[in-house]
């Protein structure tokens, strides 16, 4: 393999990985706070789908970004109520939003645009263009650095380096806000910040809006700036991949960009070596498309048993009698 | 002394006749049960005022609504003087009570300075927040005397200095009241001494203390005045000087109570539970036994006693065939199996060793299930119980369900009830009378009348008692000192997973039981 | 205390869930421009106002059994397998396999070896992630729909590469040995004089799983592992102290789920399309969790809810058909919907009936 073909590869690592990583942060958020989170899929589909739409139909990507974001949150907010004001089961939630989102996304594609379940083609304004940075092209002479500085950090989509800037953010907000304390409390010991006088209902609902908010970006960007349109369940189990690479990280937020980011590479070399013969024998391309998933299941069982998700995970708050 | 946080506040010493809390025609009903009903109690400042009650007695649900945690459906609180609503725990802080909760409501992975600033933060940025509020923390400690690490993690620190935390929240907050729920359940008899010494300190600032125990003995310590509930009401307040055990445990129950049980001596027989070096490694790999050795004979009560946490739970879980260990166990003459996990529970129940857990509701019965159901619990491999090989005899249970339910006199006497829909004493009947009418060799038994009403704890105690008569061997592990010196032929003291010694119960007393239960006196 | 009576946990309830599920979707459908109403009667009218209708109906309740079977069983024991879809796609395969293997005489002797080949399959899918969860704790409901897309892939596979007909472009095995070809209901009721639509898809299956409703009742409420099942289900630590294996508990339990979502093999690969295609399960696995919750778990009460969904899909297909606007993806809405409102939304419906009926108790006393 040659250099080039190497920053083609991190190249396409960091665009594979960016939803992943949107939707990992999203996840981090809601599961800090108590609130369980599998419906990350759905969220990013619906998102996927509306910010597509909109930006199809009002050739602007940016109000598209807005809608999927509010497509987003409002399935987000429809768990927290489901999970926080009525105290249902948090999985079971999750899965009937993974459902409500594929269903709508291909009823309302069918309705307004009747392409069999997708979006129109999006160009120009409606989707999000690559972004250089500066000096890109001067400094691509430099050696090593320089074409790892143009082919690499360089041009991308805007939404590219949100995310990379989402995660010391993330940090930021965790572990050095009164927020952020009050938030980890509330995943660990919501008593304890019920009794302090601080609500458990208005922290975790934020938790879930900012889950929405993050999944939103991450659908929104599937659809405008990796690909060029919506198409009938686009996410391809991405949400539940992100929920792996959250456990792989221990839910924390430069792990989690460390765990994104190996999905990324392994998806990025599934889909640049489509056949691969390994002593003589040729692996089918179907393997290499299962790939994410049965490396999912790998990490789950190998390295993962034991890590401590945080302690009030999954259980509604009620008080003690 | 005064620090800057008594400004806006009435100088209490000035207004010393005026109740520091006043409640009046307090009712709260859960759904049909009425836990509290017309209650009326004036609390006088810079007191320390004991309210005492049975389990169910209501005193928890009248602290939670003075707390912000529930609304009174009627009556009003008057704090010092004013009518005061209390629609959640913030407008409970800024009148300045503070509650230290039975059950501590710490974050574990937090260090004791985080969990004090948690809700009280001076401001957005978290830094800033900790820096001002370790001064703070420092000086508060100082002054009343609350030796505390700042930067310790919960998990890390013992339960005694947990409790710190808890009043230290409190007065970081600028209480003026504290309220403690069941403080010393999980101290021992010197931690809590060091407890009552601390809130007299408090009591001699101002401070107004509220003690709720179930605990005679310390009401009789420590209080001034003490407040008696019983099923929602409040029956009567008296001065402690003017009263005595007796006469609040009556009140506390409507009628005479027997303090003591009535045994004949024992008659022990051969060894039936031989253990040997015993040591158990919990699944955190922390030591909690650590080599221990004892032996129980037929016809014989050997008493644990110990502060919760020093291994008693792990003992009993062992023999149990809950948890794995190394050593020896016999029972019997033979070996029992330690290396299994989980399906022990049957080898340990085909022995002949029989299991009464300390939680019951976690461990001894399924809260779903109906009290048929339980009675077969742990024992549902029984041939007996089986209609052919394939299907269970539902109705046979049913019958022995019955009829164990008229022995024990567990009401109301329905086996189709679920058991979440007993109280506590009555799930309690239940377990016994599964665990007991096995006819057991041996029986482990665990706090046996935690949340239990004193009417059946009686029963119950009589029940164990008749058990030992009839030459079965008992262990019996309870953090309640009297229980233990009332039931037991022999005593034995845990402490950080060794036994301190073994005594006889005429032969020693509650405070040298105390010193071993802290680690000090002689080893074993 | 236990005030609400009996009937209302368990038919009010649900049913209260159901209308609301119903009414969402209608305005769904009124957004989409057409007449919710309309669409109400031309569903049911395709789906149960001819034997043809019914034909389907039934032919599609009897997937939802199998696999909403599978998803309840598990839920006893208070496991979330989402994993029917996969399970009952590789029980298809291993249909498949028995009925390729040599060229079977008659059908009921293919049946039985159907019927074990589609349940073991099934079974082996579940394994590794109940071995998973059992042993490192790993999360079943993530690892299980990882495995719903690993088995996609790996049918793919095998029907493009390894059991196509050779010279065919199609991804799908030959047709079946005749032998092997269960008889539909056109058949068995003409064996008693009843006359029923000659192609509709409904076949002995379904009185196979009439039997497995019986016998999973039978297992849960009176067989010692359906006793222990439970416990377990209700608490963890409380099985442990009686002795109660959690791993083994873990393992029977999916292994039977998975089982029975194999078994949706015998019904739709061997009864109906007579050869292994790609996507024999369309969605069954995932319909399961809603007939389970429907059904509170209870054999019976996924019975019910089999049969509703069976109409749901049947008539949905007409009504595709009828109104091209109303796809088929309402009715993935409507099951996402139904499992939004009885299992998540559970308590926004059972709060309030129960206080209900606890003031009219106190009324009364």
């Amino acid at each position: 393999m040659d250099y080039l073909t190497l920053l083609q590869i991190l190249d396409s690592t960091l665009r594979l990985a960016t939803p992943l990583l949107l939707a990992c942060l999203a996840g981090l958020f809601s599961e800090r706070s108590g609130i369980f989170d599998i419906g990350l899929e759905g969220k990013m589909l619906i998102a996927a789908f509306f910010s597509a739409a909109i930006a199809a139909t009002t050739g602007s990507v940016w109000i598209g970004l807005f809608a999927g974001i509010s497509a987003s949150v409002a399935l987000a907010l429809l768990h927290g109520l489901a999970s926080i004001t009525f105290r249902g089961d948090q999985l079971i939630s999750g899965v009937a939003i993974n459902f409500l989102a594929a269903g709508l996304t291909v009823l309302i594609s069918e309705d307004w645009f009747q392409q069999g379940g997708r979006t129109p083609q999006l160009a120009g304004t409606a989707r999000f263009n690559p972004i250089n940075l500066p000096f890109a092209d001067t400094l691509n002479s430099v050696p090593i650095l320089g074409p790892f500085y143009k082919e690499v950090l360089s041009g991308h989509t805007i939404l590219v380096y949100a995310a990379l800037l989402a995660v010391p953010l993330t940090w930021y907000i965790l572990f050095r806000t009164r927020f952020g304390l009050r938030l980890r409390a509330v995943g660990e010991n919501p008593a304890a910040v019920d009794t302090a006088g601080v609500s458990v209902t208005r922290l975790r609902y934020s938790a879930v809006i900012i889950c929405g908010i993050l999944c939103g970006l991450a659908g929104a960007y599937l659809a405008t700036g990796f690909a060029a349109g919506f198409v009938k369940e686009m996410s391809a189990g991405r949400g539940f991949i992100a929920l792996a690479a959250l456990i792989f990280a221990k839910w924390r937020p430069w792990q989690a960009l460390g765990a994104t980011l190996l999905f990324g590479l392994l998806d990025a070399l599934g889909t640049r070596y489509q056949n691969i013969e390994i002593v003589g024998f040729n692996v089918p391309v179907q393997f290499m498309q299962a790939l994410p998933y049965i490396l999912t299941v790998v990490i789950l069982a190998g390295f993962v048993g034991k890590a401590i998700p945080p302690r009030a995970g999954g259980q509604p708050y009620v008080k003690e009698r | 002394m005064a620090t800057q946080k008594t400004e806006g506040r009435p100088d209490t010493a000035a207004l010393s006749t005026e109740p520091a809390i006043e409640l009046v025609g307090i009712s709260k009903a859960f759904g049909a049960v009425q836990a509290n009903k017309d209650i009326s109690i004036r609390v006088m400042p810079g007191t320390i005022h004991g309210i005492i009650g049975e389990n169910g007695a209501g005193k928890s649900t009248l602290m939670s609504i003075l707390y912000g945690f529930y609304k009174a459906d009627a009556g009003e609180v008057f704090i010092r003087g004013k009518k005061t609503e209390i629609p959640d725990s913030q407008a409970a802080i800024s009148a300045g009570i503070g509650m230290v909760f039975q059950h501590f409501k710490l974050v574990e992975n937090f260090t004791v300075l985080e969990n004090v600033v948690l809700g009280a933060e001076s401001g957005a940025r978290l830094m800033p927040s900790l820096t001002k509020a370790r001064k703070l923390l420092v000086e508060l400690a100082r002054e009343y005397e609350l030796n505390v690490d700042p930067d310790a993690l919960i998990e890390d620190i013992g339960v005694g200095m947990q409790q710190r935390v808890e009043i230290l929240k409190a007065l970081y907050r600028q209480a003026d009241i504290l309220i403690l729920d069941e403080p010393t359940g999980v101290l021992t008899p010197a931690e809590a001494d060091h407890l009552f010494r601390i809130l007299e300190g408090l009591k001699a600032q101002g401070k107004t203390i509220i003690l709720i125990t179930h605990k005679l003995r310390e009401i009789m310590e420590v209080t001034d005045t003490v407040s008696v509930m019983r099923r929602g009401q409040m029956t009567a307040t008296v001065k402690t000087s003017e009263t005595s055990p007796e006469q609040l445990a009556e009140l506390m129950v409507g009628r005479k109570v027997l303090l003591r049980v009535d045994k004949k001596p024992a008659q022990p027989g051969a060894t039936v539970l031989k253990v040997d070096n015993l040591s158990v490694t919990d699944e955190d790999g922390v030591l909690r036994l650590k080599d221990i050795s004892l032996s129980v004979r037929a016809g014989e009560i050997l008493g644990i006693a110990g502060v919760a946490g020093n291994g008693q739970s792990e003992l009993l879980n062992v023999l149990g065939g809950i948890m794995a260990g190394t050593g020896q166990i016999q029972l019997n003459g033979e070996d029992c199996d330690l290396t299994g996990k989980h399906s022990d529970g049957q080898s340990r129940r085909a022995r002949g060793i029989a299991h009464v857990p300390e939680d019951r509701q976690r461990l001894g019965l399924i809260m779903d299930f109906t009290a048929w159901e339980n009675t077969i619990f742990g024992y549902h491999h029984d041939p007996a119980y089986q209609k052919s090989s394939l299907f269970m005899d539902n109705n046979a249970i049913r019958a022995e369900t019955a009829l164990k339910m008229q022995r024990f006199d567990v009401r109301p006497p329905d086996p189709h009830l679920k058991a979440k829909s007993f109280s506590g004493g009555n799930q309690q009947k239940i377990v016994l009378a599964r665990e007991i009418e096995r006819n057991p060799d041996l029986l482990l038994i665990g706090q046996p009348t935690r949340g239990v009403d004193i009417g059946a704890i009686e029963f119950i105690h009589q029940q164990i008692v008749a058990l030992r008569d009839q030459g079965k061997a008992i262990l019996l592990v309870s953090v309640e000192l009297d229980e233990i010196m009332s039931l037991s032929d022999r005593i034995a003291v845990m402490f950080d997973g060794h036994i301190m010694g073994e005594r006889l119960p005429s032969e020693t007393d509650v405070k040298e039981l105390g010193l071993m239960m802290a680690g000090m006196g002689e080893g074993a | 205390m236990d005030t609400t009576p009996k009937w209302a946990d368990v038919i009010l309830i649900p049913l209260i869930n159901l209308i609301l599920a119903l009414l969402v979707s209608g305005l769904v459908v009124l957004y989409i421009g057409e007449n919710p109403i309309e669409a109400i009667k031309i569903l049911l009218n395709g789906a149960i106002g001819s034997t043809r209708g019914w034909g389907y109906t039934l032919y599609f309740a009897t997937n939802f059994i199998f696999t909403g079977l599978a998803v309840s069983i598990a839920f006893h024991a208070r496991l979330f397998n989402i994993g029917g879809e996969g399970q009952a796609a590789i029980g298809g395969l291993g249909v498949a396999l028995v009925c390729l293997s040599i060229d079977w005489p008659h059908w009921a002797i293919a049946l039985p070896f159907a019927v074990i080949g589609g349940a073991v399959f099934g079974a082996a899918w579940a394994a590794i992630p109940a071995y998973l969860q059992a042993r490192r704790g790993s999360h079943i409901v993530i690892t299980t729909i990882m495995f719903n897309f690993i088995a996609s892939a790996l049918l793919v596979y095998l029907l493009v590469n390894v059991m196509k007909v050779p010279g065919s472009m199609a991804p799908e095995t030959g047709a079946f040995p005749k032998g092997t070809n269960l008889p539909n209901a056109y058949q068995v009721l003409g064996w008693f004089g009843i006359p029923f639509n000659k192609f509709a898809p409904l076949n002995v299956a379904f009185l196979l799983a009439l039997i497995c409703c019986v016998g999973v009742w039978a297992l849960i409420w009176r067989t010692r592992l359906g006793y222990q099942l439970r416990a377990y289900g209700h608490s963890e630590s409380a099985a442990v102290y009686a002795g109660i294996s959690p791993f083994r508990i873990t393992m029977i339990a999916m292994l039977i789920s998975g089982g029975l979502a194999g078994l949706m093999g015998v019904n739709a690969v061997m009864g109906e399309a007579e050869r292994l295609v790609i996507d024999s399960v369309q969605g069954a696995g995932f319909v399961g969790i809603a007939v389970a919750l429907m059904g509170r778990s209870h054999p019976l009460g996924v019975l019910l809810a089999a049969i509703l969904f069976g109409i749901l899909t049947q008539g949905g297909i007409e009504l595709e058909f009828e109104i091209p606007a109303v796809s088929r993806e309402m009715i993935l809405v409507i099951q996402a919907l139904v499992i939004l409102f009885t299992g998540a939304l559970e308590n926004m419906v059972r709060i309030p009936v129960e206080r209900m009926f606890l003031r009219r108790k106190k009324r009364a006393s």
